[in-house]
This record gives structure tokens, C-alpha cells and sequence, in this order.
């Protein structure tokens, strides 16, 4: 479903990441974890084709399509989608009528009939139970005035509406209470875990794979994977930390 | 019927950023005067979306108590000018809630003029400008507060959005306050569309289009909430952006 070949990205003309590999199989759940800096989040962006983030080399295939010729809202509609670590707040704008135009929007690039306000309605009551939020809350602009939990929870119901191939999720647990980590995390798998999907998590901690249980986890330093294995590499991280388990692939 | 004879300069302040060529097509100017009974309401809604020059001079005298909801679209125009000259009295009302979207070589420009001449009165000014291409938007703002006018509370909010860097925004605010125990408070601004929030909607799968209309269509909101009109002022501006975009 995606296969990253040996990518470089400079943000602001200094180099992030630094010749990343990685190949994703539809119904696989991938965690990377990395220590700070390591270029996580750049890889998310860079994926999402965030302005500013830029391209120097390799090649990223998602379903078939190059990715990188996209622009972020072909990649949307292509499948693709990217769960903010900090969702911005948008005044003015309600998050149902975001969403439905966004949801349409999609439809459109893609060939499909557009769906109607009561069907939007239903389907956005239905994601929304899924992770526990107020339909009310929707009504509100786009992420003003919640707290770093309902962001969060805002982002997997979007993730739900949307309903992506591939999600790829910055740091979704961070800013969540213990409460909050299961219900997105349940949400997760409601939403994301099928045969046909797939899911990039970037974290920097095991807690969130308590609950999203992934087939791969892979060390992200310096720009580059430098040591991919199953869930137990996750569990090692935590015990050592990032350091020793990135030297000893060194 | 007041009639200004002499097509100004741009020496004339309240002309200083006019599109005086296309000003001449339609001068003279004739005042459209409106006086409100004291205690009475009255609402005007003017929606500018035709083509051509306009310009448009409004006097409105507010008796004691009387209260005056404006509300203004001016999107199309390839000069559009309405000046509003506003005198309250005593614990007299007054809202502006204007929009203007311009692109192109367009020239919009919104020209107040609001005396408190009583006790406790109140305005309130909500501009917000929208400019593409090499447009031109503009607005002047005077607020006077004339003697024994104490208990005054003005306010003007005046925000204006780039949508390219060349357009051109200009905002004048001015107060001249001769009275004691005054509120008048005005905001000033003009910013970008923020990149952030653009690249948020659009990972969403809005086109870059879509998610600046979205984002302009809030922005220009307030000018028009509460209005009996909201509804087909908004419709009438997202139509505009979405011609402009």
C-alpha cells in the first residue's frame, strides 16, 4: 500500500530525513518511535505534503500512485490521512460543515455521488459515538476551545468520517489522559483495523501500543530506520530507551 | 437635497485613496438622507455586486433612543465607494457590518463618519476586507464625540485579508473625543490567510480553493451576524469568493 524508497527531506534547507525505507502491506499496523528530533514528525508532514517540507530524493508509491506528485488534498482523496500531533484551531469555521465539505470534496476527486446533509449527519453521530463525543462539540469552529484530549479524539473521529486506507498518526496519544488513550486507541481499531487498511502510528512511547497492537515497530534516528522488529522491540525500547537500542544498531 | 458639486482630488483626505477617474463617471454624488424618530428602529441593507462604478453617500440622524442596524456588501465593483455619515443622539444605536471583496484592479472603499452628539450613545463598526490580485480596498473611519456626549462607547473593528501581495489594504481609524467617561475602542489589523490552518483543511481533501473560501467566509462572518439579512448577504459574498478564488 505504501512503499517509501530511500527518501530525503530538507526542512528549511537542512536535512531531516536522511534516506528513509519503509513498506507498509494493506491490514498492517506499523509503530515508528524515535527519541526527539529523530525527523518523526517530518515524515508525517513530508507523507501529507505540507508546504515547507521539502522532497530532495527516492520516491513514495501509494497505491500505485506517486505520492509526491499529489497535492495534499489529491492525497486525501487518494486515501491518505494524517492525524495532526497539534490540530489547529480554525475560528469561524464548524467542524460539520468542514467535514462534510471535506468528505464531498473527496467523493468528488474520486468519482463518487456526494452525500446528502442527513446522511453526513448520520454517519458523523455514528464516528462520533464511536469515540465518545458530544454531536454538539461538532457544531462548534474546528478544534476552538477543546482541550489536548478532545483534539485528539476530534482528530479519530474525522479519521472515522473520512474513512482513509492509510492513516498515518503523529503522536496521537500525547496530550491524553489514561481514559482518553483507550477510547482513541479503541477508536483506532474500530475505525482502521481491516484487511484492506492500513496504519503508520509515530509515538514516542509504548503506552498507545498497549492498545493498538502493531505488527512492526521500527526505531527512527537521524533520519533513517535503523532497526525494525515486531511489538517486543517496542516493549525493549521502553525498558533500555532509545539510546542504547541506537547505538547497538549503529 | 445636499449635492457636492466638484469632483474632489486626492488631496482631499476622504478621497486620498479614490479611484477618481471612475469616481467621475457617476459624480455628482446625491445624499440619501435618513432620520430616524427618537426611539425608533430601522434596519438598510446594501448589497453592491453589480459590475460598474458606484459610489453612495448616506447621512442618517438618529433621534434620542433610536437605534440603526447597517449592513454592507460591496463585491463586484470595479470602484465601489459608500460613505456613511452617522449623527447619534442621545442613547441613540448604531451598527455597521460591512464586507468588501475585490480583486483585479478593483477599488472598494468604505468611508464613516460617526458623531456622538448625546448622552450615552453607542456604535458599533465591524469592516472586513477580503483583497486579491492588485485590488485596492480602503476604510475611513472617524468617530467624534462632541462635547457633553459623556457615557459614549464606539467601537470599531477593522480587519483586512491579503490574499495577495499585490493588493493593497489601507485603514484609517481616527478619534476625536471632546466629552468625559468615553469608551472607544478600536482593533486594527491586517494579516494572510494563515498557512497552517489552510494546509489542515486541505489534508482533509478540501481544494485549495474550498479551504480559503472557508476560511475568508469566517473571517468575513461577523460583519454580517445578526443581520436580518445574514443568510443572503453570506450567500451573496461566498458566491463572490468563490468567483475570486
Amino acid at each position: 500500500m505504501l512503499k517509501i524508497d530511500n527518501l530525503t527531506a530538507n526542512v528549511a534547507d537542512k536535512p531531516i530525513l536522511k534516506g528513509l525505507s519503509l513498506t507498509i502491506n494493506p491490514g498492517e499496523i506499523h509503530a515508528i518511535m524515535g527519541p526527539n528530533g529523530a525527523g518523526k514528525s517530518t515524515l508525517g508532514y513530508t507523507l501529507g505534503g505540507r508546504p515547507g517540507y521539502e522532497v530532495t530524493g527516492g520516491s513514495v508509491d501509494f497505491a500505485g500512485q506517486d505520492l509526491l506528485e499529489l497535492e495534499p488534498h489529491e492525497r486525501a482523496a487518494a486515501g491518505l490521512f494524517l492525524g495532526f500531533q497539534y490540530p489547529v484551531e480554525i475560528p469561524g469555521v464548524s467542524f460539520v460543515q468542514f467535514l462534510r465539505e471535506a468528505a464531498n470534496a473527496q467523493r468528488k476527486g474520486r468519482g463518487e455521488e456526494p452525500l446528502s446533509g442527513g446522511e453526513f449527519l448520520k454517519l458523523a453521530k455514528e464516528k462520533a459515538g464511536l469515540l465518545r463525543m458530544d454531536m454538539d462539540m461538532l457544531k462548534r469552529p474546528v478544534n476552538v476551545g477543546f482541550s489536548g484530549g478532545e483534539k485528539k479524539r476530534a482528530e479519530m473521529v474525522q479519521m472515522g468520517i473520512l474513512n482513509p486506507k492509510l492513516a498515518i498518526l503523529d503522536e496521537t496519544d500525547s496530550g491524553l489522559d489514561i481514559d482518553a488513550l483507550r477510547i482513541c486507541g479503541e477508536g483506532i481499531n474500530a475505525i482502521m483495523r481491516a484487511p484492506d487498511k492500513a496504519v503508520l502510528l509515530i509515538t514516542h512511547y509504548q503506552r498507545l501500543l498497549d492498545y493498538v497492537k502493531p505488527d512492526f515497530v521500527h526505531v527512527l534516528a537521524a533520519g533513517r530506520i535503523v532497526k525494525s522488529g515486531g511489538p517486543d522491540l517496542a516493549l525493549r525500547l521502553e525498558e533500555e530507551g532509545y539510546e542504547a537500542v541506537v547505538q547497538e544498531a549503529a | 437635497m445636499n449635492v457636492e458639486l466638484a469632483l474632489p482630488t486626492r488631496k482631499d483626505e476622504n478621497f486620498r485613496y479614490s479611484d477618481i477617474a471612475a469616481l467621475g463617471t457617476v459624480w455628482p454624488i446625491v445624499t440619501e438622507e435618513i432620520v430616524v424618530a427618537e426611539g425608533a428602529e430601522q434596519t438598510l441593507q446594501i448589497v453592491e455586486t453589480g459590475a460598474g462604478a458606484v459610489a453612495r453617500h448616506i447621512a442618517i440622524t438618529l433621534g434620542k433612543g433610536a437605534k440603526f442596524d447597517l449592513r454592507v456588501l460591496t463585491a463586484g465593483p470595479a470602484y465601489g465607494r459608500i460613505a456613511v455619515d452617522v449623527r447619534l443622539a442621545e442613547g441613540a444605536d448604531f451598527t455597521l457590518g460591512a464586507a468588501q471583496l475585490a480583486t483585479a484592479e478593483e477599488t472598494l472603499e468604505i468611508v464613516t463618519e460617526v458623531t456622538h452628539a448625546g448622552l450615552n450613545a453607542t456604535s458599533e463598526q465591524i469592516v472586513r476586507t477580503v483583497l486579491a490580485g492588485k485590488s485596492v480596498g480602503t476604510y475611513l473611519g472617524r468617530i467624534a464625540v462632541e462635547r457633553g456626549a459623556d457615557g459614549t462607547d464606539a467601537e470599531q473593528s477593522v480587519r483586512a485579508m491579503l490574499l495577495e501581495r499585490t493588493a493593497t489594504a489601507n485603514a484609517r481609524p481616527e478619534l476625536e473625543i471632546y466629552a468625559d467617561d468615553v469608551k472607544a475602542a478600536h482593533g486594527c489589523a491586517v494579516g494572510e490567510l494563515d498557512a497552517q490552518g489552510l494546509f489542515y483543511l486541505m489534508s482533509r481533501g478540501l481544494t485549495p480553493p474550498q479551504a480559503k473560501r472557508l476560511m475568508l467566509q469566517a473571517f468575513i462572518a461577523e460583519a454580517f451576524t445578526g443581520a436580518a439579512g445574514e443568510e443572503e448577504l453570506s450567500a451573496a459574498a461566498i458566491a463572490r469568493l468563490e468567483a475570486i478564488l
